[in-house]
């Protein structure tokens, strides 16, 4: 969340889109129905009604995998219509960058694209540059090649009826949509978008967010009370766990991978240190190589000195455009090229896209590793139905893994506070947490290492390791520490004392931290800040819903990101009701938000700080040169499709969306007349996930027990197909026994004018629940996001028919 | 002055969680159920549901859907029918505490025939309690009768997320329910709360009891 779930209660309007967070979140409902009180509208744009939409006041039913054409006729409808925050389009975007000669966009298509490889160049797409290196700008948007003017021509293809023939939305709620949200462009109203995997599961998941963002920069909702773009972040410390980099692409804190291109670390600091575009910008990340280092030395403590390059050697390197994601992962096991293997945490077998294929790739692992509380679909896999057990191979060693309240540490929560929580019980039997299981497993290779020696054994010994795991050391490690003494201010540190700030990392060797983001939520001052529990705040912080003494937020204890953008060039709040940040002329005003970057506010000539800090050029990017698929967003089908063109281009689906060419990788053609119905998939409020947990809790097993398909009237009567009767579901890669919920809940759509219709399931059901049904995963498809190979769970092709008799239900 | 709820429809987002909450806090066990093609599951009170969240959807005649959550339980009437009808079985049987207005069937239960048992749940307006066969007695919410004398809120009210229930005295009660009605009545023309004068547990409707629950108002 760029902003914080209390925060949500000072919005004019909540676009719930991509998710169904009275489901999914139901907390989020307090912060949402307070809203509404306090006169909000709430729109909920989804394909199904949920719990969700039955306490919004409109719920505009939308195609799975349309979301894009949705959002970018708002974008369009926002430009013809002058409804965008002038001055701060002006003022905090790049609305005025002009955009080199190199960048083209033609038919769906941007400059760049390798087709063999499925990969854009990415170089065409930079910014004009003077001779310094400086950008180019046009302040008045005379330039046609200026971001604002090429944002207009992208976006003037979506129209009205373009919009609503692909979207299957009539042309009067699109319009009512629009109006409600883009009222938010007025300076001292605020808008809110709340998304969470009904956006990201999509071969654009990306670029679905990005158009948001487009959004909210032209309405100027970025930076204050009651705006921003806020991801509904999972219960299992999604968060906390992205930010310490559980995704392959990223180290923690979000620093770039290691690349075989830079294969020193002065290559890797050069290479992902960017260069300052604007006098005024603040470009945080020309800190990285302070961060960088601290990491390091965070791993191999005492072992790494500025003359071995802090040991950055001795790291992998993953190739320029190597993907160890899970679903590669899985794929080079179906090829044969990985042996064994950990699984923690997460329940392939069940929640993985293309589940045949992935329950087929685990049976040529010659061993597998899994911490679970309870057996799953995964540690099982072996003798799941269908299959003799006989004739797999696999050695599974199933570690009885801690539940989390039998466990002490910390979560991250979707506004980024950082909250300890205490062990309740002991772990039951044998039971440990992960810590517990791992820092022993590493002495062992450790003390194996030592006595046998290895292949490259210098990560593994050099490694700044504890004989014993204490979750509370971890949190200091996390923090970082100073390994020399340090003067800040008039106070000198010692070796081991806690680093206060992230601001007081150094390049140098003197400091580590597993993760600068965390820095300054362990300090010598005030301990483990994620324990404080303290409601008290000031009258500003008050009227904003903030409690800066309640648990600790990264970064640095702001609880509202990019804030500095909520005020005028002058530091004047834009809504003076709800102020995050102020400046009073002279100085920025005691007792509010922890401001985002130093310096005055912009109008204050050389002094003057651009508000997005993490960017380079310090601007909210319109344009978007740094994903892999385009830097305008822009609609294409999903892969599997009911449609064989649509009206935004000739290019179908994504150029560059990423798939597996196994003879289990299959796909049906767009169009397939056997499969004319949409799929989407989905959880409830009563299982969590795959369903691992919850099905083992019979209470939540009783409220919701069988894998149901939830269809439309009009579909059930043409299909024979009665409420509760037995259905089979298919799809090119298989077949998938559910109970019909026939109901007024979700409608057929009219769609460049013909009717399709959409089912939803969802896929928290598998075999190891006995009559419960089996994973809904069999039939999605393995086709990913480029930028984060994030599956296209939302939205695939089948058919379906009334079952003679079941045999995964009973 | 006796307790009450207030249970505000319109706030419901049919977690569940107070359908949890209050089997977890009773230690009633799970009973097995099938997908018939509803959310609604288990599908009726029974003896180990006390609590249970109705769901009823429709189509308005302008093509709107509405979907509404009524999660059910005893209203601990002002003047307990089945406490009467009990009575002139086995007096005692069924009980109101003069403290808190709870409703509470007692272990004379046990002492009812089957046509008593059978008179007392006919007799209640809302439909509510159930016979155990295997223990012989009535079952329905209790008002977390053990909580709400140590000062404690029942166990419902505790983990609902979206203040849809709320409870204390039924003066502050009443006054928050004709509060609450007054605000909803721009969005919620039809609003309207069920036989507040009659019980303890006052649900507000959003609209016409028959798209909730047939039992979910006597008048």
């Amino acid at each position: 969340m760029t902003n914080h779930w209390i925060d949500i209660k000072n919005t004019n309007c909540a676009l719930i889109m991509g998710s169904n967070c009275a489901e999914h979140h139901p907390v989020s409902m307090k912060w949402v129905l307070r809203a509404k009180d306090n006169g909000a509208k709430l729109i909920h744009v989804d394909p199904k009604f949920s719990r969700t939409s039955a306490r919004c006041d409109l719920h505009v039913p939308i195609r799975s995998g349309s979301d894009i054409a949705f959002l970018g006729g708002m974008i369009n409808y926002i430009l013809e219509n002058k409804l965008y925050q002038t001055e701060y389009v002006k003022n905090y975007t790049n609305a005025s960058v002009v955009v080199g000669a190199d960048y083209s966009f033609n038919d769906g298509v941007f400059s760049g694209l390798d087709p063999q490889t499925r990969t854009y160049d990415k170089k065409t797409w930079a910014y004009s540059k003077k001779k310094d290196g400086t950008l180019v700008l046009d302040p008045e948007w005379k330039n046609p090649r200026c971001v604002i003017n090429l944002l207009k021509k992208h976006y003037s293809r979506y129209t009205l009826k373009n919009v609503c023939d692909v979207t299957g939305v009539p042309e009067e709620t699109i319009l009512q949509v629009y109006n409600d949200f883009c009222a938010t462009g007025r300076p001292d109203k605020a808008g809110t978008i709340m998304y969470a995997l009904g956006w990201t599961q999509h071969t654009n998941g990306v670029q679905i967010i990005r158009t948001s963002a487009i959004i909210q920069l032209l309405l100027g909702n970025i930076g204050v009370a009651g705006g921003g773009i806020n991801a509904l972040r999972g219960e299992p410390n999604v968060q906390g766990s992205t930010d310490h980099a559980i995704l392959y692409d990223t180290l923690p804190g979000y620093l770039p991978m290691l690349r075989a291109q830079w294969q020193t670390l002065d290559e890797y600091l050069k290479g992902c240190t960017p260069q300052k575009q604007l006098p005024n910008s603040v470009n945080w990340k020309s800190n990285n190589p302070k961060y960088m280092v601290s990491l390091l030395k965070g791993w191999f403590g005492e072992n790494a000195t500025k003359e071995n390059d802090f040991g950055y050697s001795w790291l992998p390197k993953l190739e320029p455009r190597g993907n160890a994601s899970y679903y590669s992962s899985i794929d080079r096991a179906y090829q044969g090229k990985m042996r064994g293997g950990f699984v923690f945490g997460v329940n392939p077998c069940q929640s993985f896209p293309n589940t045949h294929k992935v329950r087929a790739c685990l049976d040529k692992l010659d061993w597998m590793v899994c911490g679970e509380v309870h057996n799953s679909e995964t540690t099982d896999n072996w003798h799941r139905p269908g299959v003799d057990p006989k004739t797999v191979k696999t050695e599974v060693f199933l570690l009885p893994s801690a539940h989390r309240i039998e466990k002490e540490g910390t979560i991250s929560n979707s506004g980024r506070w950082l909250q300890w929580f205490d062990k309740a019980v002991e772990p039951a039997g044998d039971a440990r947490d992960f810590g517990h299981m791992l820092v022993p497993l590493m002495n062992k290779i450790r003390d194996l290492y030592a006595t046998e020696k290895g292949v490259l054994p210098e990560p593994i010994l050099n490694l700044n390791w504890p004989k014993d795991f204490v979750a509370e050391e971890w949190t200091k490690r996390i923090n970082g520490q100073f390994w020399s003494d340090v003067t800040v201010g008039d106070k000198t540190y010692h070796k081991g004392q806690q680093v206060p700030k992230f601001m007081n990392l150094a390049a140098d060797g003197s400091t580590s931290s597993l993760n600068w983001l965390y820095c300054g939520s362990y300090t010598e001052e005030e301990g483990n800040k994620s324990k404080k529990r303290d409601k008290s705040q000031t009258p500003a912080q008050a009227k904003i819903g903030i409690f800066p003494n309640w648990s600790w937020c990264w970064p640095v204890n702001r609880r509202v990101l990019y804030n500095r953008a909520s005020v005028d060039a002058n530091g004047k709040p834009w809504n003076p009701n709800l102020p995050v940040v102020e400046w009073d002329g002279t100085k920025w005003k005691e007792g509010m938000d922890v401001l985002d970057g130093g310096g005055a506010p912009v109008g204050n000539g050389e002094k003057g700080r651009l508000p997005f800090i993490m960017c380079a050029d310090g601007l909210g990017h319109l344009f978007g040169p740094g994903r892999e698929d385009g830097p305008f967003p822009e609609h294409y089908e999903p892969v599997e499709t009911p449609l064989k063109s649509h009206p935004f281009s000739k290019q179908l689906s994504s150029p560059v969306y990423l798939t597996y060419h196994s003879d289990l990788d299959k796909l049906a053609e767009p169009g397939d007349p056997r499969y004319p119905i949409v799929l989407t998939t989905y959880s409830m409020t009563e299982h969590w996930c795959g369903g691992g947990e919850t099905r083992n809790t019979p209470n939540l097993l009783e409220a919701e027990p069988q894998l149901y398909v939830e269809m439309s009237h009009e579909l059930a009567e043409i299909k024979g197909i009665k409420n509760g009767d037995g259905v089979i579901v298919e799809s090119i890669r298989g077949k998938v026994e559910a109970i019909a919920m026939v109901t007024v809940r979700i409608r057929p759509f009219t769609i460049m004018g013909k009717t399709v219709h959409l089912i939803g399931m969802p896929f928290a059901f598998g075999w190891l629940t006995p009559k419960c049904g089996d994973s809904t995963n069999r039939l999605t498809t393995g086709v990913y996001d480029p930028n984060t190979t994030i599956q296209e769970d939302k939205a695939c092709m089948v058919d379906i028919y009334k079952a003679d008799k079941l045999t995964e239900i009973a | 002055m006796p307790k009450a709820f207030l249970v505000d429809t319109t706030r419901c987002t049919a977690c569940r969680g107070c359908q949890m909450a209050c089997k977890d806090w009773h230690n009633l066990p799970a009973i097995e159920t099938k997908q018939t093609g509803t959310h609604q599951n288990p599908p009726d009170l029974n003896p180990c549901n006390l609590k249970l969240v109705r769901f009823h959807e429709h189509k308005t005649k302008d093509n709107k859907v509405v979907w509404n959550f009524f999660p059910d339980q005893c209203r601990h009437c002002v003047n307990p029918i089945c406490k009467d009808v009990a009575d002139m079985a086995v007096p005692g049987a069924i009980i109101k505490d003069s403290q808190t207005g709870a409703v509470l069937c007692t272990e004379k239960c046990k002492e009812l025939t089957a046509d008593d048992v059978k008179a007392i749940i006919t007799a209640c307006p809302y439909n509510i309690p159930r016979y155990d066969e295997a223990t012989k007695m009535l079952t329905k919410c209790d008002m977390c009768f053990d909580r709400v004398s140590n000062g404690l809120i029942p166990m419902c009210v505790k983990s609902c997320p979206t203040g849809t229930m709320v409870f204390g005295e039924r003066a502050e009660i009443l006054a928050e329910a004709k509060r609450r009605l007054e605000a909803l009545k721009k969005t919620f023309p039809k609003a309207y709360l069920c036989d507040p004068k009659d019980v303890n547990v006052i649900f507000l409707l959003g609209e016409e009891k028959e798209h909730y629950y047939e039992y979910a108002s006597f008048m």
